[in-house]
């Protein structure tokens, strides 16, 4: 196969990969838009195997078929509530690909190349292997946060700020002694000590991040493994690889800046690490906060059913609590019963972006009752019961109307505007940045102490 | 401890200070009940219901202020009840502590621990314990009760074969708790309603129960007067009352609850805006017992003057008197609830407590009216740092051209370098790295984001393009070359296949 076909079959891949993207702006292009992704990726798999492979065949088709049936068998077992861990340990597979190829390709004494060329493509190959390594541990860390195997409260060293620094100067020094040795032929020491600290530098960033700013870290983790992918591409000199992963780094970059945005946090502060620290003065002096009232089920369910326009507002909670079936089955009822339901959903409910709209529409609600936090926010004033389940920061009042609070200027569903809401939550904890929350205590706010999901079938059966 | 309910004494008062529900949740606080015979007669509550409930009912007043720890009564009390209260009893009812001097010294005198219910700070943890506002409530509503029932024609407009009837229209003064009670009262009776106050704030309020709030065209005419609070403040009445004489040609029904603490109620409705309205026409002065918004008013009475009808009822609240010792009685029981945290039956009063230290009037023979200023809140710390911040946004601001003028600087700069140095092949390679850039990010900032999770599985699998990097090495004759790209190529097929599966699965659950 002529080299120009093959790089002719990486130009259509390239598209496709775009109207992949393309196609995901709205639901009913979206599954075409997954069609055209995998054409592309077979495209270009068939390609290069036709094209360039020329040996090795067993491991290469070993590799694909057992890699491909493990991959479908994780898709298939994964349950929704999961996806932000699988979408993580899937990240970290790029990373570790990345640093695999960087090194093989270090190693290959077939690449010959000298001068200006042979510099670049050494640090080509330095920065190929360091975001991938980088993206590899950052990925296994947050996987362990979001399945629990590790535990979400951001870890925070002594002096962390100076210990990022110096692992990034090491990082450059090695860097140039790499350079340096590689004139020679040599530099795989330097290359290996890099990859340990870009390890390190990749866990203890996450390991800085609380369980609320994982959208963040899961969507920069996404952005890295793009860039990963385009380092190595530059490396190989494929423009393939550069085109798809600037476009997968750029998307993940986007998401993590919608994601900054709707906390109203700078990228760097998420990154440099939780909440605890900046937040814990300020949340003390809210003080006295009035009192809560509990309301149960029976009450509810009258109130419910002499609303007119209900809107829920889902949270991590409604995720940890396994509640989407049953808030499906709490919509259907008030469906029946002529109450317009809709749900809002804030860009950071969950552990990554989309994690509401996916368990929802696991449970089956129609897509068009579910809206966003831009679409629905000017319309609570006329909303006679708001259901908030399982979230906090994200409904507070605070964030608009306490000028220092630490989650100050953090755009929030405005629930409090509507004629009554229910609060579902356990106990009386604070949410994830620390900050009471004054929703609780107004006169037109009602809580539901409790598991979400045995609260909604008891919601369910008064209805 | 033991609660004592007496009758109440003033005539036509038929409310209750508890009821037989409030009995419950009383005992299940550890306290012991004694109500008068008859006591909830003139609200329904009969002797057997309190009975049922648990308390004890006394045949005379005297057994009920004997046999007690506690007296809960509505109206202050009258002389002969002073005489039977006794020292190291607690007394909680409406005082009128402000009016009152001299019985709260007599109260002192006594020994007697007095709670006045209107002395509650109004703050949003007595909520509940707030009798005034509930009273508010009551009244508002009754007011718009009585005044259908003076009115000859319906609230609500309608079209029948008999001829059509337009529908009422009620004008309220002072959205306070009982003119949003009297506003909603009437919206339900199906009139059109519109409310005036002085308070903007209030705005808001009113127009979620669907009336209409009046506004004063004043601010323009008032800007630039010298003397601004003085002036504005006769500007504004001028106004105000001329908005009144205007809308009391239309309106049918007028209800007024302007109320100055401590002062006389303001003179809103002249006599002339009263023979003004139209024939029928009703009004009724919630502030009756303090002289009335209506120069016509008379407290107590219903006065017609021409063919206007002006009721100056002052008992609002005792004409629904279920309603109203339901709710007093769960004011009172969550007052006692406040005073006896631990549930065993002995109420204390804690002076440190903000709620019960605004309320107690009378302690340890010194009268304790008024009570101090309400702590203040955390709310004003906020305001040396907001008024900081916004002392130090002036001198940050930069020109709007810097950002991206050294952001197009630093950039073309940096690509200058490159230029320079970088061989052709590098060059290429980066045109089409930047391009991809900008269209990934024109893309992606269409995708909805309700998508979002897709998106990120999706570009998932397709960042595993890299797998061509170890396809392009697997060939290798190297062992260590080509085992490296082989698990490469396995832990990228994983991604590959596992992306794209879990993608179609969750779009597949997308439904309209």
């Amino acid at each position: 196969m002529p080299t120009g076909l093959v790089t002719a079959s990486y130009i259509g891949a390239a598209v496709l990969f775009i109207l992949a993207l393309g196609g995901l702006s709205h639901q009913e292009t979206a599954r075409r838009g997954n069609l055209y992704g995998m054409l592309g990726m077979a495209l270009a798999l068939l390609a290069t195997l036709i094209g360039v492979v020329s040996d090795n065949f067993a491991i290469l088709f070993g590799a694909l078929v057992v890699g491909g049936a493990l991959g479908l068998m994780l898709a298939k077992r994964v349950q929704m509530t999961q996806m932000p861990e699988l979408v993580a340990i899937l990240h970290s597979l790029v990373g570790l690909a990345a640093v695999l190829v960087g090194f093989a390709n270090f190693t290959d004494p077939a690449v010959q190349l000298a001068g200006a060329e042979k510099t670049i493509h050494d640090v080509e190959t330095y920065l190929g292997i360091l975001i991938g390594a980088v993206t590899f541990s950052g990925s296994v860390i947050a996987f362990g946060k979001l399945s629990g195997r590790i535990g979400g409260k951001p870890l925070v060293l002594p002096g962390r700020h100076w210990l990022n620094l110096a692992l990034l100067l090491l990082a450059i020094w090695f860097g140039a002694w790499f350079l340096d040795a590689a004139e020679g032929g040599a530099g795989l020491a330097p290359l290996l000590l890099m990859t340990a600290v870009a390890l390190l530098f990749g866990i203890h960033m996450v390991m800085a991040i609380g369980g609320a700013d994982m959208p963040v870290v899961i969507s920069m983790l996404n952005s890295y493994s793009g860039w990963a992918a385009s380092a190595t591409g530059f490396m190989l000199g494929n423009d393939l690889l550069i085109v798809t992963g600037a476009l997968v780094g750029s998307s993940g970059a986007i998401l993590s800046y919608i994601m900054c945005r709707a906390m109203n946090r700078r990228f760097l502060s998420v990154i440099a690490g939780g909440f605890g620290t900046s937040g814990a003065s300020a949340a003390g002096a809210a003080g006295e906060q009035g009192e809560v009232q509990p309301l149960d089920p029976a009450d509810a369910a009258v109130m419910l059913k002499d609303a007119k326009n209900v809107v829920i507002v889902p949270g991590y909670g409604m995720a940890v609590a396994q509640a989407q079936h049953a808030v499906y089955e709490l919509t259907k009822e008030l469906q029946n019963a002529g109450v317009s339901v809709r749900f809002a959903i804030h860009p950071v409910a969950g552990r990554m972006p989309g994690h509401m709209n996916v368990l929802l529409a696991e449970a089956n609600v129609p897509y068009d009752i579910v809206l966003e936090m831009d679409e629905i926010n000017d319309d609570f004033p006329e909303v006679d019961v708001s259901i908030v389940i399982g979230a906090n920061d994200i409904v507070n009042p605070s964030a608009q109307e306490v000028p220092d609070s630490p989650i100050a200027g953090m755009p929030v569903l405005e629930v409090w505007k509507g004629r009554a809401t229910f609060v579902l939550k356990r106990s009386m904890a604070t949410g994830y940045a620390g900050v009471e929350n004054p929703l609780f205590f107004r006169e037109n706010t009602f809580m539901l102490f409790g598991d979400a999901r045995e609260m909604l079938q008891a919601l369910i059966k008064a209805l | 401890m033991k609660i004592g309910v007496p009758k109440e004494r003033a005539s036509g008062e038929r409310r209750v200070a508890t009821t037989p529900e409030a009995v419950t949740h009383l005992k299940k606080l550890g306290f012991d009940v004694i109500v008068e015979a008859g006591a909830g007669a003139a609200a329904s509550f009969t002797d057997e219901a309190y009975r049922a409930a648990g308390a004890e009912v006394a045949d005379s007043a005297e057994a009920v202020y004997g046999g007690s720890d506690i007296v809960l009564k509505v109206r202050a009390p009258d002389p002969a009840e002073l005489e039977q209260l006794r020292r190291g009893q607690m007394l909680i009812s409406f005082l009128a502590p402000a009016q009152n001097e001299a019985m709260l010294a007599q109260l002192a005198e006594r020994g007697v621990t007095a709670l006045a219910v209107e002395s509650i700070p109004r703050i949003s943890r007595a909520q509940k314990l707030d009798a005034l506002s509930s009273m508010a409530n009551i009244a508002g509503y009754r007011a718009m009760v009585e005044a259908a029932q003076h009115f000859g024609r319906f609230f609500m407009g309608q079209i029948t074969a008999a001829g059509k009837v337009p529908p009422a229209k009620v004008l309220v003064i002072g959205a306070g708790v009982a003119g949003l009670s009297a506003i909603g009262t009437a919206k339900g009776m199906g009139a059109i309603v519109r409310a005036f106050d002085t308070r903007p704030s209030v705005k808001e309020q009113v127009e979620s129960m669907d009336a209409e709030f009046l506004m004063l065209d004043f601010e323009e005419e008032g800007e630039g007067a010298g003397g601004y609070a003085k002036v504005m403040s006769q500007e504004f009445i001028d106004a105000e009352m001329a908005l009144f004489r205007r809308q009391a040609e239309e309106v049918d029904v007028i209800v007024t609850t302007a109320l100055i603490p401590g002062k006389p109620a303001p003179k809103l409705i002249t006599r002339d805006m009263v023979e003004a309205m139209k024939p029928g026409s009703v009004i009724v002065d919630l502030a009756a017992e303090q002289g009335g918004n209506c120069e016509l008013t008379k407290p107590n009475e219903v006065a017609v003057h021409g063919d206007v009808t002006i009721i100056g009822y002052t008992d609002l609240p005792s004409r629904l008197a279920a309603q109203s010792s339901q709710m007093y009685a769960t004011n009172l029981r969550h007052l006692l609830a406040e005073m006896c945290p631990d549930k065993n039956g002995q109420a204390t009063v804690d002076m440190e407590d903000e709620v019960i230290r605004g309320a107690t009037v009378v302690k340890d023979g010194a009268v304790t009216w008024p009570p101090p200023p309400p702590k203040l809140s955390a709310a004003p710390a906020g305001k040396p740092a907001a008024a900081a911040a916004a002392a130090a946004v002036p001198k940050k601001e930069t020109p709007r051209w810097v950002a991206p003028l050294v952001t197009f600087g630093i950039g073309g700069l940096a690509l200058f370098g490159i230029g320079l140095a970088a061989p052709p092949s590098f060059m290429a390679h980066l045109t089409v790295f930047v391009l991809a850039c900008f269209v990934g990010y024109m893309v992606v900032w269409n995708v909805t984001p309700a998508l979002h999770t897709p998106l990120m599985s999706v570009t998932n699998a397709i960042s595993s393009i890299i797998i061509i990097g170890a396809l392009l090495q697997i060939s290798s004759p190297q062992p260590w070359i080509k085992w490296a790209a082989g698990v490469a190529v396995l832990i990228t097929s994983i991604n590959i296949a596992g992306g794209f599966a879990v993608t179609r699965r969750m779009l597949a659950m997308f439904r309209k």
